[in-house]
């Protein structure tokens, strides 16, 4: 295989004859590379003179690329001695006619930037507040809808969600809760000891986990579980069209895709609060058995006494905000998703963040709301 | 480089996909210069075959060798320089949505290394003339784009790094009539000025008679015929009669 090539010589008028062979094309250009700087800087600058006589019969192949390099060469235009088969001329006429001004992208810079980035920042954040209240509206819409015809319930949709976002999260939650039972209760019983209060592990971990770790545990893997799979699902049922076609068909996406969704979480989220907890209790009974000596008989009789039930309650009344929320955050997030896959990352993403977000600002609410709620006084 | 060794050379292949035969003891050479077109009935192996041509997939048996060279093997520079060779526009145009078209063409070209952003610029805009788009379409991204622009665009970026070898599954489908006699007449004018050896899968009897120099039929899980259209088109099987003669 021939490169490109070119061979200079003087003709008797003191014109260069210059004679192109071999092969421009993208391949061989390619393998002759950057590294031959001085080549083209050569063919450059004979370009730019007029007294060269350009042979380009004995070229082997010539393709966009290889005429590309040489029309540069001849500053965009053809030079005015030249000898070249019709058919790579024919090249020249098609670069000839793409040589335009290519669209502007680049815009104006204004002196405003700061403002507008501003700007364009707060009505990103009022349109997707606006969103999420439309979106809200349509699903009470769909309740007052299923008031009137029950028939509509989207029954087995809640069913799949539910399986799917609690049976399928019980593995890895219990495994979550039991892990931080263990922990929690080996570093405070190292401390406690220190004090002689040994038995007030008990109180500790009971309050801690029912009331706190356990619901804000479960709502990160909620949101990161089955939030992002959420998004993800609207997303890619958004750039596939499909949403557009159950529009289509009559079918409401809202009632169809959004509310089993939200339904589901509200009621799994709970359930599943109530599973780490139980595991992350006995994850802490175990580790104070082992490290403190506290007996199991001994943790679960005190525990109803330390921890008054009204906790519990809390608990799960956080689970299910908790979980209206992650799924209300995850569909609004999946419907905003554009056919695009940079969209879709971005938005599921933004998902997550957010959803994790909101759980904890809502779980300070509650905090400071309840503060006089259910902590036992000594 | 011009030797005399086939562009596309099958030889005895079978394929065995979920447990079924898809092909077996299948056939195919096409030689340089060639625009052959691969029928055959719905589910009857052809876009497996064409997956197997660009290495998407292994045939369970049998070889297949492009431009004399076996697909696999012999380094990542030996199959990459390989790859380089053949362009693919694929059966949904398979267009990076998030890149506008620019970049989408850009892409390949780009990816080589070599080119400055100014050459890039100009083989972009190159391309997307040969392909009969605007200049102003370059900043639209693949969801702006009609069925028809997505094909160009797709054919566009295929082309990008100067293949000889083009391989398009179902160019046609999704393209109303008239769309879809222009974008034919687009890859049969393209072929002539480049070069290229193409290969497209279609079912489309109208693109198969305006573009192709030859037909190949797939069925019963190999080449039935191949050759020129006119003798295919004699071939007595009840699946050539079918597909020639629809009404009749
Ligand atoms: N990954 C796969 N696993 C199992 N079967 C497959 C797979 N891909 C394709 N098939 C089957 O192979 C057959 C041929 O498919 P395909 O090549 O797409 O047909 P065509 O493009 O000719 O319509 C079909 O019956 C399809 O169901
Ligand atoms: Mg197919």
């Amino acid at each position: 295989m021939l490169h490109a090539h070119y061979s200079e010589t003087r003709g008797a008028s003191g014109q260069i004859e210059l004679l192109l062979t071999g092969r421009w094309t993208l391949r061989a250009l390619a393998e002759r590379g950057a590294a031959d700087a001085a080549w083209q800087d050569r063919l450059r600058e004979l370009g730019r003179r007029d007294a060269v006589n350009w042979n380009c019969l004995d070229i082997e192949a010539l393709d966009s690329v290889g005429a590309l390099l040489l029309w540069r060469c001849w500053g965009r235009k053809l030079p005015e001695l030249l000898l070249m088969r019709p058919e790579h001329l024919h090249i020249f006429e098609r670069i000839a006619a793409a040589d335009g001004e290519p669209a502007a992208v680049v815009l104006p810079r204004s002196p405003f930037e700061g403002l507008i980035v501003l700007g364009a920042g707060v009505l990103a954040v009022i349109r997707q507040l606006r969103d999420f209240v439309a979106l809200l509206g349509l699903l009470a819409l769909d309740l007052l809808h299923l008031l009137r015809h029950p028939i509509d319930l989207p029954g087995r949709e809640i069913s799949a969600n539910i399986y799917k976002s609690g049976v399928r999260a019980m593995p890895v939650t219990a495994l979550v809760g039991l892990l931080i039972g263990i922990a929690l209760s080996y570093l405070s019983s190292l401390q406690l000891r220190q004090f002689g209060a040994d038995m007030f592990i008990v109180n500790l971990l009971g309050l801690s986990i029912i009331r706190e770790l356990g619901p804000v545990l479960v709502a990160v893997l909620v949101a990161g579980r089955s939030g992002s799979a959420m998004t993800a699902q609207l997303g890619v049922m958004r750039v596939t069209e499909e949403i557009d076609a159950l529009a289509t068909m009559g079918v409401s996406s809202s009632l169809r895709l959004v509310l089993p969704k939200v339904v589901a979480l509200a009621v799994v989220t709970p359930l599943l609060v109530l599973w780490a907890t139980a595991l992350a209790l006995l994850g802490g009974m175990l580790a104070a058995e082992l490290q403190l000596g506290i007996g199991i008989g001994y943790f679960l009789e005190t525990l109803p006494k330390a921890v008054p039930v009204v906790n519990l309650w809390i608990g799960l009344v956080k689970g299910v905000v908790f979980g209206l929320a992650i799924a209300l955050i995850a569909c609004h997030f999946g419907l905003r998703v554009k056919p695009n896959t940079e969209s879709l990352s971005a938005n599921t993403t933004a998902a997550v963040v957010t959803a994790i977000t909101v759980v904890i600002f809502i779980d300070a609410v509650f905090a400071v709301a309840l503060r006089g709620v259910g902590v036992p006084k000594l | 480089m011009t030797s005399a060794a086939p562009v596309i050379a099958i030889d005895d292949l079978s394929t065995r996909l979920g447990g079924v035969w898809i092909h077996r003891h299948l056939n195919l050479e096409i030689a340089a210069g060639e625009m052959v077109a691969l029928v055959g009935g719905s589910g009857s192996g052809k876009t497996t075959l064409l997956r197997q041509m660009i290495g998407l997939l292994t045939p369970t048996q049998g070889t297949i060798r492009l431009f004399g060279e076996p697909l696999f093997g012999g380094g990542v520079a030996r199959e990459r320089a390989l790859r380089q060779r053949f362009g693919v526009l694929f059966q949904q145009g398979a267009l990076f949505s998030a890149l506008n078209v620019f970049d989408n063409i850009a892409f390949p070209l780009r990816e080589l290394r070599c080119f400055d952003a100014t050459t890039i610029r100009d083989l972009v805009m190159l391309k997307l003339e040969m392909v009969e788009l605007l200049p102003q379409h370059a900043l639209l991204l693949p969801a702006e784009l009609s069925g028809g622009m997505v094909k160009r665009v797709a054919l566009a970026r295929s082309l990008a790094l100067e293949p000889e070898l083009l391989l398009l599954d179902e160019p046609t489908a999704g393209l109303d009539p008239d769309r879809s006699a222009g974008f034919v007449r687009l890859i049969r004018r393209l072929g002539d000025e480049l070069g290229l050896t193409v290969l497209l899968v279609t079912h489309d009897v109208a693109t198969l008679a305006a573009l192709t120099t030859k037909v190949a039929v797939l069925a019963e899980q190999h080449i039935l015929a191949y050759g020129m259209l006119d003798t295919v088109r004699q071939f007595d099987h009840p699946f050539v009669r079918k597909f020639f003669y629809p009404l009749s």
